[in-house]
C-alpha cells in the first residue's frame, strides 16, 4: 500500500497487484457512471470482481440533522434534495407523513393534482433512468431522445410550480397553487407523445436491439429472498418477480380510484427491469389520463382545513382577525403536532421512500430518519457485483437506479 | 446575564411555548387485527408492551431480545423484509437510546415497528444475518450515534470520514458542527499547525462576508475592490441586461392565473 503523508500524497487511482494476483482498483467518485457522487474499490481477479467495496458519503449534508433544526414547514424544501430526479415524490412523502402523524387529510382537488405531479415525475426519473442506463451501457442516442421528452415533463412542472429540478410542489396539508389555464390540455398531448415515443423511439432502439440485450441479460441477477433480505423495493423487487407496490398494497392519495397494473418480471436481470421501467412509464400515462378529467369535478379548496396547524387561505388571512393571529404564530413559531412516531412509506420512482418521524409536541421534530430506496440498493451492490465482469460493473450500477442525494442525505 | 443553554441537548427550541399547554399524543390503539393478533401471541413472552400507533403494530421489547425477536418475526410471522432501523437519541433525558427495527410483510401487507431501550454505552446484537439490509442501517447508526453492534461483519463508519471525531446525530452536537469539524480540512491538509496561520476567517472558503469589500459584493452599495465597506447607496448605473428591474413590468404568468 502506499504510504500517504503531506509530501507524496495518495494517488487514488493507481492501480495496485497484490501477491494472490488480484488487483484494487478505484471507481468514482469522479466517475461519469457513478450517478453522482458512489465511489467503488472492486478487487479484480483479472476481469472478474472478487470483491467490491461501496464508499459512501460523499454527498452527506446531514439531512436528517437539519430536520431537527427546522420547522416542519421549513424543512419541507430541503427534501427536494434528497432525490433530486425527482423532487415531488419526496415532498410528497415527507408531506403524507406529516400529515399522517397531524391525522388530516388534503381536499379532493390538491390530491387530483398531487397524484398528478408524482406520476409525472415518475414518468420524468424513469426518462432519466432510461437515458442515463443506455448512455453507459453505450447507446447515445437514446440519452439525447428521452432527455427530449424529459424536458417536456419538466416544462410541465415549470408551468406549474416554476421550478424545474426543486419543485417543493407540495405543501404539508395540501398544494399551494391550482393548475395554470391550458395545463391539463398540455399534459394530455404530453401523455400521447411519452406514449408514441415509447414504442416508436426508446423500445425500437433498444428492445430488441442485440447488443442492448447481451448488456443486460442475465446480468444482475438478484433472486426474490435477496431482494426482500437486502431490502429492495420499488422495480429492484417487482424485477425479481414480487408484486410488491405500495400504491396498490398500501393506497395512499388517489391510487385506489385509478385502474392501473402492477407490471413484474420473472427474469430477475437488469433486462427485466428495463422492461419494467418502460411498462411503469405506460401506466403513468395511463393514471395521467384517468386524473385529468377528475380535476374539473373537484372542489376548489387546495389546503385542509386545520386551523391549528395549518394556515388559512390568503383571503381569509387578510379579512378575519383570528385566521390572522393563527397565521402569524404557524409562520413564527412553526405548528405543533402532536406526540408520536409515525412511519409512512411511498412508492418513490425509485423505490420505498419513508419518514419515519418522532415528534415530542414541539414545533421542530426530535427525530426524522428518511427511509431512502438508493441507500438499501447501494449496499446491495456490494454482493451483487461479486463474481461479475468488470464491463458489467457499470450495468449494475445503471439498473439499480440509485442517485446520491437520497443515498448520503 | 448569559442566556441559559443546555448542553445536554443543542437542537434548535422553540422560542416561546405557552406555560399551560400540554402537547396532545397520537392515540394508541389496542391490537383488534386478525394478523396483529396473531403476531402478539407469537411474540407475547418477548413483547413488554404492544399497540397501534397510525395504522402500524409497535412491539416494545428488552434490547437483549432483539435478535431473537427479529427471527422470530421473520420465520413464523412471514416479516421478510426489514425496511429500516435506526435509533432516537433520548441520552439528556433517560441517558438510553431509542432503537426501532421497521418491519415489513408483504404477503399480508402489514407493517410492525420493533422499538427498544437501550443504555448509553451498551451494545446491542446485529440482526445482519437475518435481514442483509442491516449491514447498511447499522453501520449508519453506529456512524450517526455511536451505538455498537456486536457480530456486525464490518462496522466502520458509512456517512462521514473514517477519521472523523464525535456522532453527528447526537444532540449534544451542534447542527453546524463543532471545533473539530470546523478544523477538519485544515487539519487535514495542512496539519494542526497550520490552524493559526490560515485562522478562523479562512479555514472556509465558501463563507460570505458580508463586510468583506475583496469578495463579496452588495447590489446598489459597491464600492472599489479592498475599500472600506460603505452604508451610503452608490450610484453605479448597470445596463440593463445585468440588473433587472423587477418591479417594471409584472410578472406575465403571476396575471394569466390571477
Amino acid at each position: 500500500m502506499q504510504v500517504a503523508n503531506k509530501l507524496s500524497p495518495f494517488f487514488e487511482n493507481l492501480n495496485f497487484e497484490r501477491d494472490d494476483n488480484t488487483m484494487v482498483i478505484n471507481f468514482g467518485p469522479q466517475h461519469p457512471s457513478a450517478h453522482g457522487q458512489l465511489r467503488l474499490v472492486l478487487e479484480l481477479d483479472g476481469e472478474q470482481v472478487v470483491k467490491a467495496y461501496p464508499d459512501i458519503g460523499y454527498l452527506h449534508r446531514g439531512i436528517e440533522k437539519m430536520a431537527e433544526n427546522m420547522t416542519y414547514n421549513e424543512f419541507l424544501p430541503t427534501t427536494d434534495r434528497l432525490d433530486y430526479i425527482a423532487s415531488t415524490s419526496n415532498n410528497y412523502a415527507y408531506a403524507l407523513a406529516v400529515e399522517k402523524l397531524l391525522g388530516i387529510e388534503a381536499p379532493r382537488r390538491a390530491q387530483v393534482i398531487r397524484t398528478m405531479l408524482l406520476e409525472l415525475n415518475r414518468i420524468i426519473s424513469h426518462l432519466f433512468f432510461v437515458a442515463t442506463h443506455a448512455l453507459d451501457v453505450g447507446a447515445m442516442s437514446v440519452f439525447l431522445y428521452a432527455f427530449r421528452e424529459r424536458e417536456f415533463a419538466m416544462d410541465l412542472m415549470e408551468d406549474y410550480c416554476g421550478a424545474r429540478l426543486t419543485h417543493s410542489a407540495v405543501r404539508i396539508g395540501g398544494v399551494p397553487l391550482d393548475l395554470p389555464a391550458g395545463w391539463l390540455e398540455n399534459l394530455a398531448s404530453f401523455c400521447d407523445k411519452v406514449d408514441y415515443e415509447l414504442e416508436h423511439t426508446y423500445e425500437a432502439l433498444l428492445t430488441e436491439n442485440r447488443i442492448w440485450k447481451m448488456r443486460l441479460e442475465d446480468v444482475g441477477v438478484i433472486s426474490a429472498e435477496d431482494a426482500l433480505s437486502w431490502g429492495c423495493t420499488g422495480v429492484m423487487l417487482r424485477g425479481s418477480n414480487v408484486k410488491w407496490d405500495i400504491r396498490k398494497e398500501e393506497p395512499y392519495e388517489l391510487y385506489p380510484e385509478l385502474d392501473f397494473d402492477i407490471p413484474t418480471s420473472d427474469r430477475c436481470d437488469s433486462y427485466g427491469r428495463y422492461k419494467l421501467y418502460m411498462e411503469e412509464m405506460r401506466q403513468s400515462t395511463r393514471m395521467l389520463r384517468q386524473l385529468i378529467p377528475m380535476h374539473s369535478k373537484s372542489e376548489t379548496p387546495l389546503m385542509a382545513h386545520a386551523p391549528q396547524y395549518i394556515s388559512a387561505p390568503k383571503e381569509e388571512i387578510m379579512t378575519q382577525n383570528y385566521a390572522l393571529m393563527q397565521h402569524f404564530v404557524l409562520v413564527t413559531q412553526g405548528m405543533r403536532p402532536p406526540k408520536g412516531e409515525v412511519y409512512v412509506p411511498t412508492e418513490s420512482p425509485k423505490g420505498e421512500l419513508g419518514f419515519y418521524i418522532k415528534s415530542e409536541g414541539e414545533p421542530y421534530a426530535y427525530r426524522l430518519k428518511c427511509r431512502a430506496p438508493s441507500f438499501f440498493h447501494t449496499g446491495l451492490l456490494q454482493e451483487l457485483l461479486v463474481g461479475t465482469y468488470i464491463a458489467d460493473v457499470v450495468t449494475i450500477i445503471g439498473t439499480t437506479n440509485i442517485v446520491f442525494g437520497e443515498v448520503d442525505r | 446575564m448569559r442566556k441559559y443553554v443546555p448542553k445536554d441537548n443543542v437542537q434548535k427550541k422553540s422560542y416561546y411555548t405557552d406555560r399551560f399547554w400540554v402537547a396532545p399524543r397520537v392515540p394508541r390503539e389496542i391490537v383488534e387485527d386478525a394478523h396483529f393478533n396473531v403476531v402478539v401471541e407469537a411474540t407475547a413472552s418477548m413483547v413488554k408492551e404492544s399497540y397501534i400507533e397510525i395504522g402500524q403494530l409497535v412491539l416494545h421489547i428488552a434490547p437483549e431480545d432483539n435478535f431473537k425477536m427479529m427471527k422470530l418475526l421473520k420465520e413464523e410471522c412471514g416479516y421478510t423484509q426489514c425496511s429500516e432501523q435506526s435509533a432516537v437519541d433520548y441520552l439528556a433525558q433517560d441517558n438510553e437510546f431509542e432503537l426501532f427495527w421497521q418491519l415489513l410483510n408483504v404477503t399480508e401487507a402489514k407493517r410492525v415497528r420493533v422499538v427498544c431501550r437501550l443504555a448509553n454505552g451498551a451494545a446491542i446484537e446485529s440482526i445482519e444475518s437475518l435481514y442483509k439490509s442491516a449491514n447498511f442501517a447499522e453501520r449508519e447508526m453506529f456512524d450517526m450515534f455511536g451505538i455498537k453492534v456486536n457480530n456486525h461483519p464490518f462496522l466502520k463508519r458509512i456517512l462521514m470520514p473514517d477519521d472523523w471525531e464525535g456522532h453527528p446525530l447526537l444532540k449534544t452536537y451542534p447542527l453546524h458542527g463543532d471545533e473539530f469539524a470546523s478544523w477538519y480540512e485544515v487539519d487535514k491538509i495542512f496539519g494542526k499547525e497550520y490552524r493559526d496561520i490560515i485562522g478562523p476567517e479562512n479555514r472556509d472558503q465558501a463563507r460570505i462576508d458580508e463586510k468583506d469589500t475583496k469578495r463579496f459584493s452588495r447590489v446598489g452599495y459597491e464600492v472599489p475592490f479592498d475599500a472600506e465597506y460603505s452604508e451610503e447607496k452608490t450610484d453605479i448605473e448597470y445596463s440593463e441586461t445585468v440588473l433587472v428591474d423587477y418591479n417594471k413590468t409584472p410578472s406575465k404568468t403571476l396575471d394569466e392565473r390571477r
